[in-house]
């Protein structure tokens, strides 16, 4: 079985993905090169134009995403030293993982949930979606985590933003609760901790120490985080899941759950993206049907990292 | 008056027995709400923007101001039941407490192009912006007021390739933080960690 050239990847973890894409070749080239610098506008402070008058102002290259104006690729690096880093405007994000916000689309003045937040890429995202009103609750569990997290919401001025530290799993709404009743979320970004496989691109040595076991102990993490975020979201409303990894067993394999033992059915969504359906079959394993309609997006399809979204609707 | 660069501090120590530094509480309405003494209150908080900066009271309609540790103000877009412990609510905003109070870099860069007043904003040309990104402090011919100034300099507007046709005019003055105008220097007050050379 063929290695990937320029990745250090000794178990050869990419060939295990072949029996689900379309051109092996295409997708191992693909994982091998690196991706672009991306830039996400931060339209709390700034439009897609202030941002490329600045950018141009300061001699700084970038181009244009096509599916997405508020994303900008810059050929010569992040800016991190520039005024529109400084002043707010722009975060670096890879286009991608702008993805699951667009499809949760959170509304100005919702009560919105970000469980897996830090270090802050999606929460601004979201923010900024939500025009900074409404309840934003950002959480995550790890102190240094939460740190990253506040710095960046505070340099994109979201001011709707509460963060929190607990464990995902059993997260309490108590405190965003008027009286004894629970109030539940409209909705819900479940961007759960995965095995990263699909930054590959950007992060050389992401399988360098992939091990099935982690694959399956962080499956059973994000069956829990799932779980309880469905728990907390209105009948009617929506939970997105997402990972950044191409293994069954942390995409399908956890929407299956929770359509075994959630109040939840999967919704087809559009994506602005080229996709592929979820697999219902993996290792011996089969899935609800209904995993088809979660999303899978390899990095040979848009020259961009792996993805993996599914969209939710909470029935009761 | 405070010279303390660290600004933006928001750890609190030694805070009076009063306030619990761990949990945000909303702020009173007004001085007859409040039942810590010398706290902030809501009706002041808005005056001080209004009278020192010029802005309109309208811009605070849906904010809730919250103090955790002593004199240190959170403004959040929202409303939650008060007391409330979470590490971070809305963000740092305002330092209250002893005669001058002093708005947070966040809050200036956030809330700062709602100012009006022409005393105590003040706009740097890109080489005076640069010194005070990097922390430097510098003489300056300032006929306005003392204290903390709003510091501002225009940026994004000057499209080359025209990609901004609307913006083809000029840049919008954008807030970068506050200054501390003193015997005709302009202390930066940018804090550590974020403090740049470009």
């Amino acid at each position: 079985m063929p290695m990937t050239d320029g990745i250090d990847d000794p178990g050869d973890v990419l060939g295990r993905y072949e029996p689900l894409v379309d051109d092996v070749e295409a997708f191992r080239e693909a994982c091998a090169r690196p991706l672009p610098a991306v830039v996400r506008v931060n339209e709390i402070k700034a439009t897609p134009d202030e941002v490329r008058a600045g950018f141009e102002e300061e001699g700084i290259a970038y181009e244009s995403v096509d599916w997405h104006d508020g994303l900008l690729r810059l050929p010569d690096g992040d800016p991190g030293h520039s005024w529109a880093y400084v002043h707010g405007w722009v975060y670096g994000q890879e286009e991608v993982s702008a993805v699951p916000a667009l499809v949760l689309d959170p509304q100005p003045g919702e009560r919105v949930f970000d469980p897996c937040a830090a270090p802050g890429s999606k929460t601004t995202q979201l923010a900024a979606l939500m025009e900074d009103t409404g309840l934003l609750v950002a959480n995550d569990s790890n102190l240094g985590r939460l740190s990253a997290l506040r710095s960046n919401a505070e340099r994109c001025g979201v001011s709707n933003v509460v963060v929190t530290k607990s464990d995902a799993r059993n997260f309490s709404l108590k405190p965003f609760s008027e009286g004894d009743e629970d109030e539940p979320f409209d909705r819900v970004l479940v961007d759960v901790p995965c095995s990263c496989e699909g930054t590959i691109r950007k992060n050389p040595d992401a399988l360098a120490d992939w091990t099935l076991d982690h694959v399956q102990g962080v499956a059973g993490v994000q069956k829990g985080i799932l779980e309880r975020a469905i728990e907390m979201t209105k009948p009617g409303g929506t939970v997105v899941y997402s990972t950044c990894t191409f293994a069954p067993e942390e995409n399908e394999a956890v929407l299956d759950h929770a359509l075994a033992n959630s109040a939840c059915d999967l919704v087809e969504f559009d994506l602005p993206l080229e996709s592929r359906p979820g697999v219902t079959e993996w290792d011996g394993e089969t899935y609800d049907p209904a995993v088809e309609r979660a999303r899978r997006i390899y990095p040979h399809h848009n020259d961009t990292g792996g993805f993996f979204c599914a969209k939710l609707e909470v029935t009761a | 008056m405070s010279d303390d660069t660290t600004g933006d501090d928001t750890t609190g120590t030694g805070a009076p027995a009063e306030n619990k530094p761990h949990q945000f509480e909303r702020l009173p309405a007004t001085a007859d709400d409040r039942d810590v003494p010398e706290r902030a209150t809501r009706e002041g908080v808005v005056e001080f923007w209004q009278d020192r900066y010029g802005v309109d009271p309208s811009v605070w309609e849906g904010y809730t101001f919250w103090e955790k540790g002593a004199g240190k103000v959170w403004a959040f877009a929202d409303d939650l039941p008060s007391p409330v412990e979470v590490e971070a609510l809305g963000m740092t905003f305002l330092r209250t407490g002893g005669e001058h109070w002093k708005p947070t870099t966040d809050a200036v860069q956030r809330f700062g192009r709602y100012a009006t007043a022409d005393d105590t904003v003040i706009d740097l040309s890109r080489e005076q912006a640069t010194r005070f990104l990097a922390g430097e402090d510098q003489e300056l011919d300032w006929d306005g007021d003392w204290g903390y100034l709003i510091v501002r300099h225009e940026y994004g507007g000057e499209s080359v390739t025209g990609a901004a046709p609307d913006r083809a005019d000029s840049g919008r003055p954008e807030p970068i933080g506050v200054g501390l105008f003193l015997h005709g220097e302009l202390r930066s007050q940018v804090p550590k960690g974020r403090r740049r050379d470009l």
